[in-house]
């Protein structure tokens, strides 16, 4: 009989992080201690403390080990299965200020006291390869009450009284748009699942995809029940084989139990699922562009009205969700609107993941009432930022988003709040910035990446965005000047109003939120020639004090280029001469201050 | 999957094996498993409390884990009992036959197997 279980974390982050070659370690270690039959091993999804990864759950007592390497699987094996004593050395003990004695389970620490997982609930709990475990966690019980007890009229008044909100960034009310589809005639409709992830630092629906694929599953039935159609698709990236892996795998355990196909549950529904594996594109996360792509053409948006609701998928009907709006969506048939809408604030209801990055001491994946402050979620749930640094900013949604400053932290944490101070929720990613991060340098990053992924199917993002960058460009080069702050916020606007889809109508967010927030940054950059951050090379001189300068040459031995060179001056107290840096050599690489031991280099 | 009791026929059988992990179970089983436990006999003990508890039906209710040593290492095995709101009782010098027993009458009936306990043990 299985006594324990053993919950190996396969999600991406963990699997990067060596936890396939831990499970064969504690495949064999069981094997050899003859454990076979009392133990059990199971492959989960992300558990959300990627940072600490590879993380391995023991069950029943829940012990939660962080940071395990193959070489310690034969300690967890004799000690903790085979004699019953916890590993203390490997426990995450994390509770806060204090560090709590003994054996602390995963759900006493601040990371995971502070969250509320629905969407989450899952993953790092059942084997995602197992429908039976899914089945055991209520899963499909939602699809079966919807087909035998509720009109698709219940279901749609059911998710729009919930009053949930597309989580893909939008925010717009799910079960309006199903309710806009639902109506409409036609010989076929389509469900689609935008899994097409693309912001730079996001992993929400990858660990979603990896820890609870059924969910997914069962929910796109549901939405394909609400709204009269027979067919799915998810896109999902070819960039999360893992995913995709899952995902299949459900699917076609579902097929095998009847949960898709034809006539589910003896109720006359049929409803099947495909895959569709994007390029990865960022462009194709739009949904417009996403179905053309579906449909096997190039990327590319095409102009609303008409709406995918009246002429989506292969002109039909088409309602599309993002994965985590489909992930709440069983949760809210079984446990009735009331429930999820006592969870958040006035206009944002139930819960959101966040994909928490940056500099922050808990990089992972977090789920937290809409309403939380970002204070909290930074200093409770992400543990602060790491080397005693300031906060400054967290950047939201990617590089359609803007950023919040130290100043808001306070902000409660919903789609309008974010919205009133000119930032957006995005679809979840959450990237934490301090002092050492320079808000020209961020804003250039982003718009480099919406020039790259720019379709260039209209002229006010494919021209617009690339103007932008070479404005921040000129600017951290030490050349703009304060017109140019004015033609960048101009230029701004224009791309706003006039760019096809979401991603010109988004790409200069980044900008405007930090010329909004850090308008004196981009002055010093342009007035005084300086980078306050310190990460602008060309506005950046080493320098060498040479007072503090001991002569021992250490800069000059490792400088790539040979810029630094000893002069006739020793300083008193010295035995050495000291040295100085040619400015005109100098490729700013940073590489002489981070080996000197004495601090005499510095970069202004 | 043609019906609802197919469905629920799945989730009564695989309850039981998720259960383990979700900790609300009603009562708590610790073996003790260090060397001194094992050497006494304790791993035939444990199988006999997870075997048990399954045929018994207690699978939903009786969550059977194992733990190190308590220190008292001339009564292994040790077994303890722990129930919500109730004092946890201490059973001494297992055997595989005394936890069929101590299933049947504490663990099904709720009355504690006083002739095992460390008390009697001890008088």
């Amino acid at each position: 009989m299985i006594r324990a279980h053993v919950l190996i974390c396969g999600g991406t982050g963990c699997t990067s992080s060596g936890s396939l070659s831990i499970q064969k370690a504690f495949t064999d270690n069981i094997e050899k201690n003859g454990l076979t039959d009392e133990v059990k091993l199971v492959q989960t999804g992300c558990f959300g403390l990627c940072e600490l990864g590879p993380v391995v759950i023991v069950h029943p007592d829940g012990t939660f080990y962080s940071r395990v390497t193959p070489e310690d699987v034969e300690e967890i094996v004799t000690e903790h299965l085979l004699k019953g004593r916890v590993v203390e050395r490997l426990v995450y003990a994390d509770t806060g200020d204090e560090k709590v004695e003994g054996n602390v389970s995963l759900n006493d620490t601040v990371f995971y006291k502070t969250q509320n997982r629905v969407v989450l609930r899952n993953c790092g709990v059942i084997n995602p390869e197992d429908i039976e475990e899914y089945i055991a966690m209520d899963g499909y019980a939602a699809l079966g009450k919807v087909l035998t007890e509720m009109t698709p009229e219940d279901v749609i008044k059911c998710v729009s009284d919930s009053g949930l909100r597309g989580r893909g960034g939008g925010g717009f009310p799910t079960g309006f748009k199903w309710s806009l589809c639902a109506p409409n005639k036609a010989d076929q409709k389509y469900v689609v699942c935008n899994a097409d992830e693309g912001d730079p630092g996001a992993f929400m629906d990858r660990s979603l995809l990896e820890g609870d694929p059924h969910c997914l599953v069962e929910a796109m039935a549901i939405a394909g029940y609400a709204i009269g159609a027979t067919k799915g698709y998810v896109y999902v990236r070819a960039e999360y084989p893992i995913a995709v892996q899952r995902l299949q795998k459900a699917i076609d355990q579902a097929r095998e139990y009847g949960l898709l196909g034809k006539d589910i549950f003896g109720s006359g529904f049929d409803f099947d699922l495909d895959i569709r594996l994007g390029a990865g594109a960022f462009v194709c996360g739009e949904e417009t562009a996403l179905m053309t792509s579906i449909e096997g053409n190039r990327g590319e948006p095409r102009p609303r009205p008409p709406y995918p609701a009246v002429k989506g998928l292969y002109n039909k009907p088409t309602v599309e969700n993002n994965v985590e709006t489909f992930a709440n969506i069983p949760q809210i048939i079984l446990r009735g609107a009331e429930w999820f809408a006592s969870m958040g604030t006035e206009k944002s209801k139930g819960t959101k993941v966040f994909a928490l990055g940056g500099k922050i001491k808990h990089t992972g994946l977090v789920e937290i009432p809409m309403g939380t402050t970002l204070r909290q979620i930074i200093d409770d749930i992400g543990g602060g930022i790491p080397n005693g640094k300031k906060f400054k900013a967290a950047q939201t949604g990617g590089p359609s988003g803007g950023c919040i400053p130290a100043s808001l932290i306070d902000t409660p944490v919903d789609y309008d709040n974010l919205t009133a101070i000119g930032c957006m929720m995005g679809s979840g990613g959450l990237i934490v910035m301090d002092e050492d991060n320079c808000m020209v340098d961020m804003a250039k990053f982003f718009l480099e990446f919406t020039v790259d992924e720019s379709c260039g199917k209209c002229t006010p993002c494919r021209v617009g965005t690339r103007r932008l960058l070479e404005m921040l460009e000129k600017i951290t080069q030490g050349k703009g000047t304060l017109e140019d702050i004015d033609r960048l916020e101009e230029l701004c606007y224009y791309i706003k109003q006039n760019s096809l889809c979401g991603l010109g109508q988004t790409a200069p967010n980044p900008v405007l939120a930090t010329l909004n927030f850090f308008r004196d940054e981009y002055i010093a950059h342009v007035v005084d020639k300086k980078c306050p951050a310190g990460v602008c090379k060309d506005l950046l001189t080493f320098t060498i004090d040479k007072d503090k300068c001991i002569g021992c040459g250490v800069c000059a031995r490792n400088c790539p280029v040979s810029a630094i060179t000893k002069t006739d001056y020793v300083a008193p107290g010295h035995k050495l001469a000291s040295y100085e840096i040619d400015a005109d050599k100098c490729v700013k690489c940073g590489v002489c201050m981070g080996n000197c031991k004495f601090k005499a280099i510095s970069k202004i | 999957m043609k019906s609802l009791a197919e469905l629920q026929a799945i989730k009564d059988k695989m309850k039981s094996k998720v259960v383990l992990r979700e900790g609300a179970e009603a009562i708590r089983v610790v073996v003790g498993m260090a060397t001194c436990g094992i050497s006494a006999g304790a791993r035939p003990v444990l199988a006999a409390f997870v075997e048990g508890v399954n045929e018994a039906g207690l699978a939903e209710k009786v969550t059977v884990s194992q733990t190190g040593c308590v220190g008292m290492c001339q009564y292994e095995p040790i077994v303890e009992v722990y129930e919500a709101g109730k004092e946890k009782v201490t059973y001494v010098e297992m055997t595989a036959d005394k936890a069929k027993k101590v299933i049947e009458e504490h663990l099904k009936g709720g009355k504690v197997v006083t002739e095992y306990t460390i008390a009697a043990s001890k008088a």
